[in-house]
């Protein structure tokens, strides 16, 4: 009895194929909040830009819309921001105890949404890089 | 004996019926658990037809007092399957038959003591509780994750029933009625709104499922708060009362912890709807706070 065996994290990544819903809203939830906090701090750098003078603002914006992958990375940054509200609006519901028995069905919606607006969103952002 | 308990039964159904309503959310997980409970039966039928002679079972082993068994391994046992077999009937033939070492837990074989709970195929359930041909095989049966292993399935509950005993599980009053032999009495009304939170067996398995509880050893996890609710929520006890209760679980590693992945709701082998209890917790612990008159 005087020793026992840590197993350690038992349900960690490599047991993702049995996560159910409300752990995979977790994740991207947290996921997609990191990457929004990351995202701030860039956009500021960027519009820091503005203050040494407004050409290189201007030049700025333009050298990067002019590159593919940033425009890539915008539909990337809408559906981050896109699951986050979503998940965010299901989460204060849950916190509300407002339509608890459907909290899986609420984030599989919060994803398909997510993915619709994200295709619908890319002829916009693609507009006019190639 | 078998009249009287239906008729008990149908009473007990009548009052339920008269009283408050079920909640929405019961009455769906009930639904669904019906409709899992149906086809789990329709393919363990089928399975019952096809399956060989034996069934397969990986058992986790470990033994701290023997020096070659000290690196944790799994056994595996060849089972002869009968219908209606349950997992734990099989861990005690392997037990009884081949190895008579393999050491776990268990009592009253029918979900009621709460000390067979297992990991078994990834998911925290009661041994006596899981048939077999419902399951893929080889089954594979652990002890819970979370909790150190002290031999093979059993592990160490003591920081278990240290959170349990911090809520004060316990019923306790000042609001006593005035005569001396008067009955404390609850509405029924009342009787409904904690009855799933009574129904806890203390078999760890929220919290073995808890992702949170797992991180932070000191967060009470979803068995003790739905205790705490149990009693918090109960109209007898005094407002005093309410008041202590609600700041133990209001403190930094109370509530506040939980981030609603419902793991513990989906394993709970009860069916208590953990998550919405601590949520409810939660709002309790706001409005107590927000109030300032």
């Amino acid at each position: 009895m005087s020793q026992s065996y840590n197993r350690g994290l038992i349900e960690d990544f490599g047991r993702w194929r049995e996560f159910t819903a409300g752990m995979w809203a977790w994740i991207f939830h947290k996921f997609t909040g990191w990457v929004l906090v990351g995202y701030l701090f860039t956009h500021i750098a960027v519009l820091s830009t503005a203050t040494i003078g407004t050409g290189v603002y201007t030049e700025t914006l333009q050298s990067l819309e002019s590159l593919f992958i940033v425009r890539v990375l915008e539909v990337g940054l809408l559906s981050v921001a896109v699951f986050h509200i979503l998940n965010g609006v299901r989460l204060l519901m849950v916190d509300l105890g407002v339509g608890l028995e459907a909290q899986d069905k609420s984030f599989y919606a919060a994803l398909i949404l997510t993915g619709v607006i994200a295709i619908a969103s890319v002829p916009t952002f693609v507009e006019g890089v190639f | 004996m078998s009249t009287h308990a239906t008729q008990e039964q149908e009473g007990a159904e009548v009052d339920a019926g008269d009283s408050k309503p079920h909640s929405p959310h019961q009455d769906r997980r009930l639904q669904e658990k019906a409709t899992r409970e149906e086809q789990s039966q329709r393919e363990s039928d089928e399975r019952t037809r096809e399956r060989e002679e034996t069934v397969e079972i990986k058992v986790f082993r470990y033994d701290p007092e023997v020096a070659e068994k000290q690196e944790p391994r799994f056994d595996t046992f060849h089972v002869p399957f009968e219908k209606g077999m349950t997992v734990l009937d099989a861990v005690m033939y392997a037990r009884d038959h081949y190895d008579s070492s393999l050491t776990f837990r268990h009592s009253c074989r029918q979900a009621i003591c709460g000390s067979d709970a297992f990991f078994i195929n990834g998911r925290q359930r009661l041994g006596c509780q899981t048939q077999i041909a419902e399951l893929d095989t080889p089954v594979r049966i652990e002890p819970l994750p979370h909790q150190e292993v002290v031999k093979d399935l059993v592990v160490d509950m003591d920081s278990f029933y240290e959170q349990m005993e911090a809520v004060e599980p316990y019923f306790q009053t000042n609001d006593l009625p005035e005569g001396d032999l008067d009955e404390q009495r609850q509405s029924r009304e009342n009787r409904e709104k904690i009855k799933m939170g009574t129904r806890c067996i203390w078999c760890a398995s929220c919290m073995s499922s808890c992702n949170i509880a797992a991180g932070d050893d000191q967060y009470l996890g979803p068995a003790p708060i739905s205790m705490a609710y149990r009693f918090a929520m109960d109209e007898r006890e005094g407002e005093d009362i309410q008041d202590h209760r609600l700041r133990i679980i209001e403190q930094e590693h109370g509530v506040w912890r939980c981030q609603t992945q419902f793991s513990c709701t989906n394993v709970c082998p009860k069916d208590i709807p953990l998550t919405e209890h601590i949520q409810e917790l939660k709002r309790e612990a706001v409005k107590k706070n927000l109030k300032f008159w």
